[in-house]
């Protein structure tokens, strides 16, 4: 028997008292694909041109529809189902089908099983149509045709509408001219001709609407959770019997990957105490991996690194190790190369300092398309930046023109400057002197205007930067600024910004 | 060709006595490649030490330098930096490659305590294939004994990389490096309009074992060539007495320039 859920757009966070409506472009004219309920009052259908629409009512919302949403948001209310029964078909655009046969007694049957849908998708803040029937066709037709609720089940299919069957506009057009309205009607007919005239698959939809034949379902897959667990007889308090049992479990999670073809990525070890209490230790690795000795290693760093020690008490009655993200990995292939054996090194060198000090403190630098110096670089954590995005070469024979070392924020100093556009002659940073002996610029840098509200106007786009590269008497070499030119601000601050080789 | 025979020979052991050959990779400057023995010894600790912690910038661009140096354009550097040392700045990979660096293939190791970032140092020293580990560190360091310093020296002989340990407001102590610099910035050679030229290094050999020490040399690093120069021999420019100020030029920065008057 199956069971049909069909799901009407809900408005995510419509405004009250506006209808809402989600349009499509069709042939370049914006047409409604759905309504929702206060729209649907009003008398707007599907189909309706947009502009159409609005001239019966203006204060119409309409939003383009978002398909690939809708078929996301289907999903995960057929996982939602799954909990009623394990076959769950998705039934594209808005319908799922639930296959209940010998799963509708465990909620009180058809009946409480209804009940109990309609309220857990009224929670999820969906509104639906139910229909019980043989076939999944059968019970998506009675669902979207169907007076709700079906009483006679068989009388109310006899009784839908011959667009039920889904055929070409034009078959169900004809089928309505040559007098049969209702599926009754069209079974009531010899098939033969009814197939001469429409094709086979109107008989085929006919009688998979009817109960009398069952087309294939094509249940949503579910991939079991990378799950592993290890209870023990008695709870063991030994850090080798722990880890013990973790090689073990770590070997069978290791196998059931190689089986998927997947390496993990994330591996999450829940310890629970005798007493109840439960202790978790996280690691994260920077590529696939099947390696359980490396795991391992992972894991005995991480809870060296823990701020208040794992403490057995009076021992752990289990171990659960999950692997919460896994990635393809192929089969490995060990390469002659010492270039290769280098770059698994430095990838465990990675994994192993991202687990002990935290994935934020390991970096690596990425340019980033700016020309506002202190946002020109993302350091991002050598985990999650695997692949080595390449720095611009500057040009030969110049000196640096970038320092090695920024300020954020610059430090403010004391410049002695000439007025307007000169360089500074000496100044003060940490109450120490220092005079100018070369300098070069200014190097102009504009804000990034167009990122600012209102930036376009003059004035409104923020301060400009003179940047001087200039040496001191001593050869130290120094990335100074003048916050604004003299027409933006009356009195222009300086900063330091940055510290060349 | 000392460098040629010595690639020539198989590998030091962990004890390396006065005549045993090591890897060396060259500084360019051949004054003081020949003062050291060919060049920086590979899989051994190099001690840097800023002058004054104004010459940190200075410092680091000279150990980043010597690291671009060996490392190429593909072996990665790991550089490590104590909580301290950002106070000093953050790394911008633009300055990185200004010094003909390539800071795609760097890992940049931020440790929140001294104890941490040696023990990464050991690590990362531990990784083979590395062109070099820096560890920068600000301040005394008391956690880098004897010991630890026998450590971190360790695992880079096994390892063939060398270690850098950059030092910033830190008094040298004794260790187990192969060689001690002390490092300030120099005064750079003015390019046309008197604009600041290639960073230049004011460098002093403190200690090198089993070689005399105590020798000084002004090098400045070209970026292009990857090489440093010493720039007493360049022959642009007659070299300055070390360690006293340059001598005011002319009007100096006071001048106007041609070049950006327009």
């Amino acid at each position: 028997m199956d069971h049909c859920a069909q799901t009407p757009n809900t408005p995510p966070d419509a405004p009250p008292k506006k209808p809402l409506v989600f349009t499509v472009k069709i042939k370049n004219a914006l047409r409604i694909a759905a309504v929702d309920a206060h729209a649907q009052t009003l008398g707007l259908v599907p189909g309706l041109a947009l502009a159409d629409a609005r001239a019966r009512e203006p204060q119409l919302l309409a939003v383009p529809m978002d398909e690939a949403a809708d078929s996301h948001m289907l999903r995960r209310l057929a996982h939602r189902c799954s909990c009623w029964s394990p076959t769950v078909v998705l039934m594209p655009p808005d319908a799922i089908g639930i296959d209940i046969q010998g799963a509708a007694h465990l909620f009180g049957g058809e009946a409480g099983l209804m009940t109990e849908v309609e309220a857990a998708m009224a929670v999820a803040g969906m509104e639906v149509r139910l229909a019980c029937a043989d076939t999944a066709e059968g019970a998506q037709a009675l669902a979207r045709f169907a007076m709700l609720p079906v009483v006679d089940e068989a009388a109310a299919l006899r009784a839908l509408p011959v667009v039920a069957l889904g055929l070409e506009p034009q078959a169900a057009l004809g089928l309505q001219r040559a007098g049969l309205k209702t599926l009754g009607d069209v079974a009531a007919r010899p098939s033969a001709s009814i197939a001469a005239r429409f094709g086979m698959e109107a008989v085929t939809a006919l009688d998979r609407i009817l109960g009398k034949a069952r087309g294939a379902l094509m249940p949503m897959l579910h991939t079991a959770p990378l799950r592993f667990e290890r209870r023990f007889a008695e709870p063991i308090a030994h850090q080798a019997s722990i880890a013990a049992a973790l090689s073990t479990l770590l070997d069978e999670a290791m196998t059931a990957l190689a089986k998927r073809g997947l390496g993990g990525r994330r591996f999450r070890l829940t310890l629970c105490r005798s007493d109840g209490a439960k202790q978790y230790l996280d690691i994260e690795v920077g590529s696939p991996t099947r390696d359980p000795a490396l795991v391992l290693r992972l894991f005995n760093e991480r809870a060296e690194t823990l701020n208040d020690p794992l403490d057995p008490g009076f021992g752990y009655d289990s171990l659960l190790l999950a692997i919460p993200s896994a990635e393809k990995l192929g089969v490995e292939q060990h390469s002659f190369e010492s270039e290769a054996k280098a770059d698994i090194a430095l990838a465990e060198l990675i994994d192993r300092l991202s687990t002990r000090l935290g994935p934020g403190r390991i970096r690596r630098l990425v340019p980033h398309d700016s020309h506002i110096p202190e946002q020109a670089q993302l350091a991002l954590p050598a985990v999650h930046a695997r692949k080595p995005v390449p720095w611009p070469a500057p040009p030969k024979g110049e000196p640096p023109q970038r320092p090695l070392f920024l300020f954020d924020p610059p430090q403010p100093v004391e410049v002695i400057a000439e007025v307007p556009d000169g360089p500074p002659h000496r100044f003060r940073w940490k109450r120490k002197l220092h005079e100018v002996r070369l300098y070069e610029g200014p190097e102009r840098i504009a804000t990034e205007w167009w990122r600012k509200k209102g930036g376009e106007y003059a004035g409104k786009g923020g301060l400009t930067r003179d940047y001087y590269r200039i040496e001191d008497v001593h050869g130290r070499r120094y990335w100074i600024f003048r916050h604004g030119l003299y027409e933006e601000k009356p009195d222009p601050k300086w900063y330091l910004h940055g510290l060349f080789a | 060709m000392r460098v040629d025979i010595s690639k020539l020979m198989p590998p030091s052991s962990i004890v390396a006595g006065p005549c045993e050959p090591v890897f060396r990779w060259e500084t360019g400057a051949a004054i003081l490649d020949d003062a050291i023995g060919g060049g920086f010894a590979i899989g051994r600790v190099h001690e840097v030490f800023a002058a004054r912690a104004e010459d940190s910038p200075a410092c680091a661009g000279f150990v980043l330098a010597l690291a671009i140096r060996n490392a190429g354009h593909s072996k990665p550097v790991v550089w490590l930096r104590s909580e301290r040392a950002v106070r000093g700045g953050v790394i911008q990979g633009a300055g990185w490659a200004e010094l003909g660096g390539a800071p795609e293939a760097c890992l940049f190791v931020l440790a929140e305590d001294a104890k941490a970032l040696l023990r990464a140092g050991v690590d990362a020293l531990r990784c083979g294939g590395l062109g070099a580990v820096v560890i920068e560190g600000w301040g005394r360091m008391p956690e880098l004994d004897l010991t630890a310093s026998r450590r971190l020296s360790l695992a880079a002989e096994k390892s063939e990389v060398p270690l850098l340990m950059l030092r910033v407001d830190a008094e040298p102590v004794p260790s187990a490096a192969e060689t001690r610099w002390q490092v300030s910035a120099a005064p750079s050679q003015a390019l046309p309009g008197n604009a600041p030229g290639a960073p230049c290094f004011d460098i002093e050999l403190l200690r090198c074992r089993s070689r005399p020490a105590g020798q000084s040399w002004r090098l400045e690093w070209d970026r292009d060539r990857k090489s440093f120069r010493d720039t007493a021999v360049s022959g642009s420019m007659v070299s300055l007495p070390l360690r006293r100020q340059a001598a005011q030029t002319g009007n100096g920065p006071l001048r106007p320039d041609a070049k950006y008057a327009a």
